[in-house]
């Protein structure tokens, strides 16, 4: 437990370093540059106009700062009011899916994973600011078309995503005998029994943790060729593919720290900081809290990508962080002006680095930001959006995908059967069920 | 006839026929109507409106953002074999059973105790109280502190104190889980009972009591035959409230378990939230939702007939 609570001294010496990254840019530098950008912007904002926005409450405090700064020039520059609240992740998207059913409160929301399709035609056709934003910074990555586009409009623009990569401590994996990470299903199992024979467990979340949880079992389900819908949104979780990885999991499960199944999405940050984890999956915000309150672990811990397939291919499920804007809002234009103000470079490239991996762009230009190779432990979060895949699998991303991953069919799935609460055969028939509910025409 | 009245003063001896509207102006009950409307005109539109939008919408396939149409009975037919949904029914009563047995029986120990006279009687009378006053989810957010799986200060202690070595899996396994909700639950509710029946105990007259004594009744003699039929009004009361307020919890399980691990402790009311609003299915999560309405209206029925008999009312047997 010593070294779980920071020192004065470290935490200010944190704090300076992550603030000086911000500072790119000077308040009157991005004043003046904003004022310029708004004359330019092909969005004029309506006269008057205040956003309610939500977004979702910060990880990495510098990124919140940055982020409030680019609100900030957008306000002075253009006389818009915005009213930014923050909600944890799980509160996010009920607060928006109340909104979008009443069709008032907020105006745009910065959501997680596939917020827009959960209710697709109360988001504002954003195609505009998509096109303008592609066009400017080297084009969208693959995975960012499938998580912005709803039968060819975008819905969203998907501003970034934090991956769901390893997080694991490099001393324990190679005294379970692996010097580097391993890129194979047999290899990761091996390093997870390895592991937990030393006394140094790893283990991931199977409770109903939505980032955490969701991420690596989707990966587990892909890799084993298992998919919950097929191209044509039929469900395919029953298979023989679906049962290979459900006995994969359960060999990895069995050596997992104790309690993964009640854990939820700060669980695993907090048992990794405390150094009884060894190995999960999470976003970079281990990493970054470590180096400011236990730069020993911080020190002996690296990231990885989850192994590659059967069929040799990385299918990786991320939590990515897209912004939408209500159709109902009185304010289209101030909302689309913000959403292309904060993804040009001059802010976006600012903000990325204060989040210190913690947003992985899917827009290509931004893949070469010095944030990704300064540090060589940041530069697994930099090819997020080459390996992400939506929770539709090979399928258009749609309001049934959104929905199955919201329900935890597949989450469920897995835990049934770890657990011992269900044998392979009930355990997909149950997420076949689950998954045909939501699916039926 | 009032025109030929006014212009003919003196002419009381004609009695008017009041009309309708006369009697009714003077009548009392529509004058108390008047009074109820405000009050009726709010429990229907934040009570019964509410609860009849959520019946109906259970017969739709309302989406969120987005109305549905009328389905029928579909919802409930895919309830029906719904392997997690009838786990939620077994665990609210479960939950519902075994937290109101034990919060009844602690809670009237706890009342019998509190009202001997002792030193600081009021001063340890409000803090019994304390557990009902904390918001539930502050408490709920310390319980799961308690319970977490790697730093729980229970598993902590029993370590240190070399009685177990390794943590215990509150919150990861089923029974545990379940038992640790329920237990999270008592400390909540155990007051809401104690302070109630300690109110109903303290208008028991003494005199019966004394009188008691004097016929050389034991102490369980006492309580068998003067406390506890005294008290039945108010246990009714206090049982039906505290069963409602258990088998409709939310909060205490989405703060601990969010319904895990693996649904053994997701209550109907958080598989309705879960199904209704994060996953979008509004009419999914009110065809839950509207599930619970006959358990309720059971349990509420238990009490109500039972008030109405006399054996309940006064404890004696001649109904």
């Amino acid at each position: 437990m010593t070294g779980f609570t920071p020192d004065r001294r470290s935490l200010l010496k944190g704090g300076a370093i992550t603030l000086a990254a911000a500072a790119t840019m000077s308040a009157d530098q991005l004043l003046g540059y904003a004022k310029a950008w708004a004359q330019a912007s092909q969005w004029k904002p309506e006269a008057g106009a205040k956003i309610n926005l939500l977004r979702w409450k910060r990880f990495v405090e510098a990124e919140d700062v940055a982020f409030m700064k680019i609100v900030d020039a957008f306000q002075k520059a253009t006389g818009v009011t915005i009213t930014v609240s923050n909600e944890s992740y799980d509160d996010i998207q009920p607060k928006a899916s109340v909104a979008a059913n009443t069709g008032q409160g907020l105006d745009m929301v910065w959501g997680l994973y596939s917020l827009p399709f959960l209710f697709p035609t109360k988001c504002m056709d954003v195609s505009d600011v998509a096109d303008y934003l592609g066009k400017k910074n080297g084009g969208w990555a693959e995975s960012g078309k499938q998580y912005g586009m709803h039968n060819g409009k975008w819905i969203g623009v998907p501003v970034a995503a934090t991956g769901g990569l390893v997080n694991y401590r490099v001393a324990a994996a190679e005294k379970a005998g692996h010097k580097t990470f391993p890129n194979d299903l047999g290899g990761f199992q091996d390093l997870f029994k390895g592991m937990n024979k030393n006394g140094t467990p790893g283990g991931m979340a199977l409770g109903h943790a939505s980032g955490d949880a969701n991420g690596w079992v989707h990966w587990a389900l892909w890799a084993h060729g298992g998919k919950l819908i097929d191209k044509d949104n039929k469900v395919t979780i029953n298979s023989p593919e679906t049962a290979k990885s459900l006995e994969y999991v359960k060999s990895l499960y069995d050596n997992f720290i104790p309690g993964t199944a009640s854990w939820n999405d700060s669980s695993n940050n907090k048992a990794f900081l405390a150094g009884q984890l060894h190995l999960t999956t999470n976003g970079i915000s281990v990493y970054v809290t470590a180096k400011k309150e236990a730069p020993a672990i911080a020190e002996d811990m690296n990231h990885a990508h989850l192994p590659v397939g059967l069929d040799g291919k990385r299918r990786e499920l991320h939590l990515g962080f897209p912004i939408l804007i209500f159709s109902f809002t009185k304010f289209p234009q101030a909302c689309k002006a913000f959403t292309a103000f904060m993804m040009e470079p001059e802010q976006f490239n600012p903000w990325v680095e204060s989040a210190q991996g913690y947003l992985s762009p899917f827009q290509l230009a931004f893949e070469k930001n010095p944030i990704w190779t300064a540090d060589p432990k940041n530069t697994p979060y930099r090819d997020v959006a080459s390996t992400a895949t939506t929770p539709a699998g090979e399928a258009q991303m749609s309001e049934n995908a959104a929905a199955a991953i919201a329900d935890f069919v597949v989450v469920d799935m897995y835990a049934n059967y770890c657990t011992g609460r269900e044998d392979v055969k009930t355990a997909m028939s149950s997420a076949e069920r689950a998954a045909k509910r939501i699916f039926r025409a | 006839m009032t025109t030929i009245q006014t212009s003919m003063p003196g002419a009381g001896k004609v009695i008017p026929r009041s009309s309708a509207w006369d009697r009714l102006r003077i009548n009392r009950n529509w004058l108390a109507l008047w009074f109820m409307l405000p009050a009726a005109a709010f429990l229907l539109l934040f009570l019964a409106y509410p609860l009849f939008l959520g019946v109906w919408m259970s017969f739709t396939d309302d989406r969120i953002g987005r109305g549905g149409v009328f389905v029928g009975l579909e919802n409930y037919e895919w309830l029906k074999d719904d392997s997690i949904f009838w786990l939620s029914v077994f665990n609210t009563l479960l939950y519902t059973i075994v937290a109101s047995a034990i919060k009844f029986a602690v809670g009237l120990y706890l009342a019998l105790l509190l009202n001997r006279h002792m030193p600081f009687k009021a001063l340890i009378r409000a803090a019994v109280l304390i557990p009902f006053i904390v918001p539930t989810v502050l408490s709920a957010i310390a319980f799961w502190w308690i319970y977490d799986s790697q730093f729980s200060i229970i598993s902590w202690s029993l370590i240190k104190m070399g009685l177990i070595d390794h943590n215990i899996n509150f919150l990861g396994d089923s029974n545990w889980a379940r038992a640790s909700v329920i237990f999270a639950n008592i400390w909540r509710g155990v007051p809401f009972v104690a302070i109630t029946l300690l109110a109903g105990l303290q208008t028991v007259s003494p005199s019966l009591y004394e009188a008691a004594t004097l016929d050389g009744a034991t102490s369980w003699q006492r309580f068998r035959f003067i406390t506890y039929p005294l008290l039945t009004p108010i246990i009714a009361v206090v049982m039906t409230f505290s069963v409602l307020f258990t088998f409709t919890d939310f909060q205490l399980i989405w703060a601990l378990t969010r319904g895990g691990p693996v649904n053994a402790t997701h209550l109907m009311a958080t598989l309705s939230y879960q199904r209704g609003i994060l996953s979008g299915r509004l009419g999914e999560g009110a065809a839950i939702a509207t599930a619970m309405i006959p358990f309720l209206l059971a349990a509420i029925a238990i009490s109500w007939f039972g008030m109405q008999r006399r054996k309940w009312q006064q404890g004696t047997d001649n109904d």
